[in-house]
């Protein structure tokens, strides 16, 4: 690995002979263009507010004054920087996007998470305060789905071990390799949609479905997969299995490649058979890899939304439901969009901070692990 | 041909303990019969990853009765039929003629391709430079320097889309994007952009500097340099970030489904909706399924090599 982060050029490249007539004009166009800009935003929120006649027909023209700031403050950058502000360019963009497009949405999402407003009423937004926070708190619905996303959280150590198996397989002595991962990884290249629609609904249907024919012959009689709680809940586990396992089995299997050979064949030498030399040499050599795995996945599976929202709507009796698939009904069928919102901002932190406890977590323990 | 050089190998290096023939035998015999599970599981899993899959390429050439009588092997149990292909206008005999399904079929299919491929382009050209910046030069923009930079990037990917849709929705009104190509363009790129200036990142660290170095002495400016040296060489992981994005992003849903109504609808949204409705035609379903997954499916059998770069960088050090 290497550690090439300062690049040396600073020494090669005189920065400070920027003549101060360039170094003004930077300044000047980056205070215009603000100015400009402000002017822009102040000329419609009046008008969008209703204290002026005239605007624009919405908010569009904003979006172009924003992408010209951009520019202008780029150029300015290069102005007066010089080749600091050259170097500047390259975050730049990324910065000015993410941020316009994250920032924007987060602080409206902030307000309207605190109105009363839903499509379907003719009263409009209204300020309502901590009401939809309140309403939250009592929502047995959502706390019933935060609970399935614990055990669909659960379910990725399942999906872990399988994918290591399926690691171990294809890293063995094998021959047609390619061929077994490409086919291994294909499920992952499928959209959850279709996915939904070729495992939930068909494969697994009632009546006809080959997977139901099957569970018949093994002498399941009544093979309903998605009509009692726990037995729909596996359903939507092995689905999101099926889609996933590949991720995490290329990760694991990029890790088996990575690892010394010599410390394998000194292990054979020893002559540790199979079992031995995987619990003591490899599974503690693999476990950064399967750190990084395993939080990836969660982050994704944090997400869980578009096969349950497809197969099951969440039911039977909410025992599928998926937060974001709850989000998603509030929208989509009660148009409850102050209260959705709510919700969304409330899981959004809790999973900030979950995914936050776990990356210290993990570090720490890794530390101790590998002192 | 390399397993039989493991092996030669591997015996290579156990010259000096003596084993009785008996005990030749009996670990030949362990070693057949442990390839022989090795093969099994393999093609065990090779099955349940490809089966569904079959399964729904037949059924889209099925009519009523083999469904309902679960017929598996097309020409031996049940002569495939068109009829699937025929309701969305795709088989051989309606597919010179209108047909309102296919028109609906071609539009999203193209807004799905135009959005993935336009978000994945841009998340790939925003992503590398940035990555470029952040690995190579020390930002300092008023408390922030490259650490905090990098994680704002990355923390995005934390960011589950239920939190954004709804303001995304207010805002795209406002600014009158909603149910536009380039509103989910937009989205998209928000979506992939993590993943991309993470792979970016690990490409760019694997560059040595002295290639840079002796650009810049030779009388590159930082953007030339950038442009003739680390661009040609980075182009794998470019790919690799690419195809990534168009997989993920054609494959996107939650969006889709809330920011359009008619004009930018993408595939899954026309694939759930017709989920949705009760009494589905098994075999319209299937075929309709088929087309959504098949390019994809062709992306992953001939360029594997660069979703499995893709996934992997960074995760191994």
């Amino acid at each position: 690995m290497q550690t090439s982060q300062i690049a040396a050029p600073q020494d090669l490249i005189a920065t400070h002979d920027i003549p101060p007539a360039r170094r003004s004009a930077g300044k000047w166009l980056i205070t215009l263009a603000t100015l400009a800009l402000a002017a822009i935003v102040l000329y419609q929120g009046l008008y969008a507010a209703g204290q002026t006649e005239t605007g624009f027909a919405n908010w569009r023209p904003v979006l172009y004054a924003y992408l010209a700031w951009g520019v202008a403050l780029g150029w300015g950058q290069v102005l007066m920087r010089g080749e600091g502000g050259k170097r500047a360019l390259f975050v730049l963009p990324a910065i000015l996007f993410t941020v316009a497009v994250v920032i924007f949405p987060t602080v409206a999402g902030l307000y309207i998470a605190f109105t009363d407003w839903n499509l379907a009423s003719f009263d409009g937004r209204s300020f309502n305060g901590l009401a939809n926070f309140w309403a939250l708190m009592h929502d047995s619905y959502f706390w019933n789905a935060l609970r399935n996303m614990g055990y669909y959280v659960l379910a990725v150590l399942v999906q872990y071990a399988i994918a290591f198996g399926l690691a171990l397989l294809l890293n063995a002595e094998i021959r047609a390799r390619k061929f077994f991962r490409v086919a291994f990884l294909m499920p992952f290249m499928l959209s959850p949609v279709a996915v939904g629609w070729m495992v939930g609904k068909s494969l697994m249907e009632y009546r006809f479905g080959p997977a139901a024919t099957l569970a018949r012959h093994l002498g399941w009689e009544n093979p309903a997969f998605f009509a009692s709680p726990w037995i729909a809940r596996f359903s939507i586990m092995a689905m999101d299995a099926w889609v996933w396992i590949p991720f995490v089995m290329i990760l694991l299997l990029a890790g088996l490649q990575a690892l010394p050979k010599e410390i394998l064949e000194a292990a054979k030498v020893d002559g540790a058979n199979g079992w031995r030399s995987f619990w003591q040499i490899i599974f503690p050599l693999m476990l950064p890899v399967s750190i990084t795995a395993i939080i990836i996945r969660i982050i994704f599976q944090l997400k869980l939304a578009d096969i349950v929202i497809t197969v099951t709507s969440g039911g039977p009796g909410g025992s599928t439901d998926t937060v974001s698939s709850f989000i998603f009904r509030e929208y989509r069928d009660r148009s409850n969009v102050g209260y959705g919102t709510m919700v969304a901002e409330f899981y959004f932190i809790l999973i900030a901070l979950f995914v936050a406890l776990l990356l210290w977590g993990s570090s720490r323990w890794m530390k101790r692990v590998t002192g | 041909m390399a397993s039989t050089m493991k092996a030669q190998s591997g015996m290579a290096t156990r010259p000096y303990t003596y084993r009785e023939p008996q005990s030749e035998l009996a670990s030949n015999t362990k070693r057949i019969a442990g390839k022989v599970a090795i093969y099994t599981l393999l093609i065990l899993w090779t099955f349940i990853a490809l089966f569904p899959i079959y399964w729904t390429i037949t059924t889209s050439f099925k009519v009523a009765v083999d469904v309902t009588q679960g017929h598996m092997i097309p020409w031996v149990d049940y002569t495939p039929d068109w009829r699937g292909w025929r309701s969305i206008g795709l088989s051989p005999d309606t597919i010179f003629s209108t047909s309102t399904v296919r028109e609906e079929f071609m539009k999203r299919f193209l807004n799905s391709a135009i959005m993935a491929i336009g978000a994945s382009l841009l998340a790939v050209i925003l992503g590398s430079l940035a990555a470029y910046g952040l690995v190579r030069f020390d930002y300092k923009f008023a408390i922030w320097r490259n650490r905090d930079i990098s994680f704002f990037f990355l923390s995005q990917l934390i960011l589950p889309p239920v939190v954004l849709a709804m303001p995304f929705l207010v805002l795209y009104k406002e600014l009158a994007l909603l149910d536009t190509r380039i509103g989910l363009i937009v989205v998209y790129t928000l979506m992939v952009l993590p993943i991309v200036i993470w792979i970016m990142r690990d490409q760019f660290r694997g560059i040595p500097v002295e290639l840079e170095q002796a650009a810049l002495v030779d009388g590159c400016s930082t953007w030339g340099a950038f442009m003739r040296i680390v661009l040609p060489i980075s182009l794998p992981g470019m790919v690799a970030a690419f195809i990534l994005s168009v997989v993920l992003c054609w494959n996107e849903y939650f969006f889709a489904a809330l920011l359009t109504s008619t004009n930018a609808n993408t595939l899954p949204v026309m694939v759930a909706s017709q989920t949705g409705s009760q009494g589905i035609n098994w075999w319209s379903m299937a075929a309709l399924s088929t087309a959504a997954i098949a390019p994809l499916a062709i992306v992953g059998i001939f360029l594997e090599r660069y979703i499995v770069k893709g996934l992997t960088a960074g995760a191994v050090k």
